[in-house]
């Protein structure tokens, strides 16, 4: 099952780079004429992202070089040990809607320090796999059009990522139990 | 909401900072962040670029719309109010696939694509239609079928099953996303959308943006909304 999905993962975009392609020019399409016009959109559109990005990445790195993550981690701690979840993958709770790149080293560090195979290890590579990053996905789709009444979608996003992290833990619990 | 958050972050970083007393690390914090927002903006250009021509080729070849209508019942139920045969229902339809098969980076270019779509039908330029959040709520729970960097990741360090959390990530993935969806379609049905476009269907476009947009004020977003709406369908020179 897994070698197979891997197989599909490698393959589809090489096969969408050729079959695009071919398939357009036997519709009679100027493929390369037609990709360079389309091309040239992409680099605006990735400029346009820069202050939404810029705006953000500054208030999540101020919000963890300041220690105030680590205040609010303090304040939820106990109730995890109540419920006998691990606290140790709590703040990649916190972290994983508001960064990827740091939500993947806290990852790297939870299964470096505890082991792949520990309860542990397997609750953090469950939550870190299973959703994306709400702020950077809501910062850079709305940026990129220039939104910025988002109305529900951040509530709407985050609610997901409360959801997924809880069902990530209760769900290697159960099964790796 | 976001506004709020930005704030949050912002002023708790400084009143911890006092606290902590680690003032200094605020400031190259800071900058540091800046830095990285632009690195990752330029980091997305390459992809942008490559992606938005070979999406230009499938579109006139005829595939997005081809693809759209093979999966109409789906796109149909979670995107009510997108006319049929639209090009965003492509562009989403895409955008979800890459995102079950792991393409992390085909599938921003192109869930930014169904949104410059989505912003066509929009009456009101700087304000989220409910395709948008429902789009943002798809991509925020993003269903993986295969967490490619995590089972690398475990790999590296020796694990004895590295692929054990497909099933795990597979079904917590799930269950975001239903939550995602759920929710969704919750605040749509409830809030009553300043926008009265919503259900008119995409007839009522003769809104005036700039109503919204001064009040909003802070200025800044205001070239982006300008230059990022119109580009799509622009001159075949």
């Amino acid at each position: 099952m897994y070698g197979w999905i891997t197989t599909i993962s490698a393959w589809t975009i090489p096969f969408m780079i050729v079959f695009i392609p071919l398939y357009a020019a036997f519709r009679k399409v100027p493929v390369y004429e037609s990709f360079l016009d389309g091309a040239k959109d992409g680099f605006g559109t990735a400029i346009n992202i820069i202050p939404h990005l810029v705006g953000m990445m500054v208030a999540i790195s101020m919000f963890r070089a300041s220690g105030a993550m680590d205040l609010l981690i303090a304040l939820i701690r106990p109730l995890f040990d109540q419920l006998g979840i691990p606290s140790e993958v709590l703040p990649l709770g916190l972290l994983r809607p508001i960064t990827g790149a740091g939500s993947l080293a806290f990852t790297t560090e939870l299964i470096k320090t505890h082991g792949p195979d520990s309860m542990i290890g397997r609750i953090a590579s469950t939550i870190q796999g299973s959703t994306d990053t709400t702020l950077y996905v809501l910062t850079v789709y709305f940026g990129a059009v220039g939104i910025r009444k988002s109305r529900y979608a951040l509530k709407v996003g985050l609610f997901s990522d409360i959801v997924g992290f809880l069902a990530a833990i209760f769900i290697c619990l159960y099964i790796f139990g | 909401m976001v506004n709020w958050i930005w704030l949050f972050f912002i002023t708790a970083s400084f009143v911890a900072a006092v606290v902590n007393g680690r003032m200094e690390l605020l400031t190259e914090a800071a900058f540091d962040g800046a830095k990285n927002g632009v690195s990752v903006s330029f980091g997305l250009i390459s992809v942008m670029v490559f992606w938005m021509g070979l999406m230009r080729v499938a579109e006139e070849g005829g595939l997005l719309n081809k693809l759209a209508a093979l999966l109409q019942p789906v796109v149909r139920f979670l995107f009510p109010d997108v006319p049929k045969g639209h090009p965003a229902l492509g562009y989403i339809m895409s955008n979800m696939s890459a995102n079950i098969l792991g393409l992390g980076n085909a599938a921003t270019p192109m869930g930014i694509k169904a949104m410059q779509e989505l912003q066509k039908l929009n009456p009101d330029k700087e304000t989220a239609t409910p395709a948008m959040c429902t789009l943002l709520a798809l991509n925020t729970a993003s269903i993986t079928l295969v967490p490619t960097t995590l089972i690398a990741i475990r790999m590296t360090y020796g694990s004895a099953h590295p692929a054990e959390i497909v099933g795990t990530t597979l079904a917590a993935t799930a269950v975001a996303t239903a939550a995602a969806v759920l929710a969704d379609r919750w605040y749509r049905y409830r809030s009553k959308p300043p926008i009265s476009g919503d259900r008119s269907g995409p007839r009522s476009v003769g809104r005036d943006p700039s109503m919204s947009s001064h009040a909003a004020g802070s200025g800044g977003g205001t070239i982006a909304s300008i230059t990022a709406a119109p580009p799509v369908s622009g001159g075949k020179g």
